[in-house]
């Protein structure tokens, strides 16, 4: 695999089937319906519970919007994943090319599907520090692998987009 | 990517009625007592001198780089300085990232929780 910058986009080349299957995965994976713990993460109080007024009016107006702005970056990534569903081999590696423009959706996203698959696993800290684990062993191994790949791509774009 | 609040280039929120409203609930409901006595009247001056924080948690998940960014973003503070906040976090578990009125707080709490970070407003002691 091969990651770099040309010019307007990022460019992940040469990306072998597991890895573009892991990618197809992130807005599935920020879908936290169904998980309570995952819906509290995404949405968190915005005050301690005494400010109940303040708490109230938020979930009124603010959740929409944070709703709404969660929901726009899912679906700006699923159109630019969409490159990964023409390969007639479905073996093959391929090539992603990520629109600048399109960073900081990308960087949202990963961050709420990394976000909803640590609270939905429950990972410890010792876990999510464990960047070496094999995703072979268990579905939380792989999950726990999917949360770390997830980390290096936003790594990766932050120092491509200059902001390391 | 467009929409965001935060990169439409002013400082309004999304709904700006509603969170007008939001910024002046204490007042408005202290102010509807007509004769207010002294301890009311001391309510009245906290709430409107009091400033308010902008408090970040720590997050086992979000990472360093990701953090210090967005500090870098909403707060526009110079490298050095996001990343010593971002270190405050790490270690003590929060740091105050800014104080002041509390309509600015809650904006800076949005643009925050639109990165999905822990941020919470807190009342200034």
């Amino acid at each position: 695999m091969e990651m770099c910058r040309d010019e307007d986009a990022l460019e992940i080349r040469d990306l072998d089937p597991f890895l573009a299957e892991l990618l197809r995965q992130i807005p599935a994976s920020t879908n936290a319906e169904g998980t309570e713990a995952a819906e509290r993460r995404l949405f968190t109080s915005p005050a301690a519970e005494t400010e109940s007024e303040l708490c109230a009016e938020w979930k009124v107006y603010v959740q929409p919007e944070l709703r709404r702005l969660f929901s726009r970056a899912t679906e700006t990534v699923a159109a630019d994943l969409q490159q990964l569903d023409g390969n007639t081999k479905p073996f093959a590696n391929c090539t992603l090319r990520i629109p600048t423009r399109n960073a900081e959706a990308w960087l949202n996203a990963l961050n709420q599907a990394r976000l909803v698959i640590a609270t939905k696993c429950n990972f410890t800290d010792s876990e999510l520090c464990d960047h070496y684990r094999s995703p072979i062993g268990s579905r939380r191994d792989l999950s726990l692998f999917q949360v770390n790949f997830y980390g290096f791509l936003q790594e990766w774009m932050l120092r491509e987009l200059g902001s390391l | 990517m467009t929409g965001l609040p935060w990169q439409r280039g002013n400082k309004a929120m999304p709904n700006d009625a509603a969170q007008s409203k939001t910024g002046c609930a204490i007042l408005e409901a202290e102010c509807a007592l007509e004769t207010p006595g002294l301890e009311q009247e001391s309510k009245i001056e906290q709430a409107v001198d009091l400033p308010w924080q902008v408090v970040v948690h720590n997050d086992p998940v979000n990472l360093m780089t990701y953090v210090t960014m967005v500090f870098q973003k909403v707060f526009g503070l110079p490298r050095e300085r996001a990343e010593q906040h971002m270190l405050e976090v790490h270690q003590k578990g929060r740091s105050v990232l800014w104080s002041g009125m509390r309509e600015r707080a809650e904006l800076y709490v949005q643009q925050l929780h639109g990165y999905l970070l822990l941020a919470t407003l807190e009342r200034a002691v």
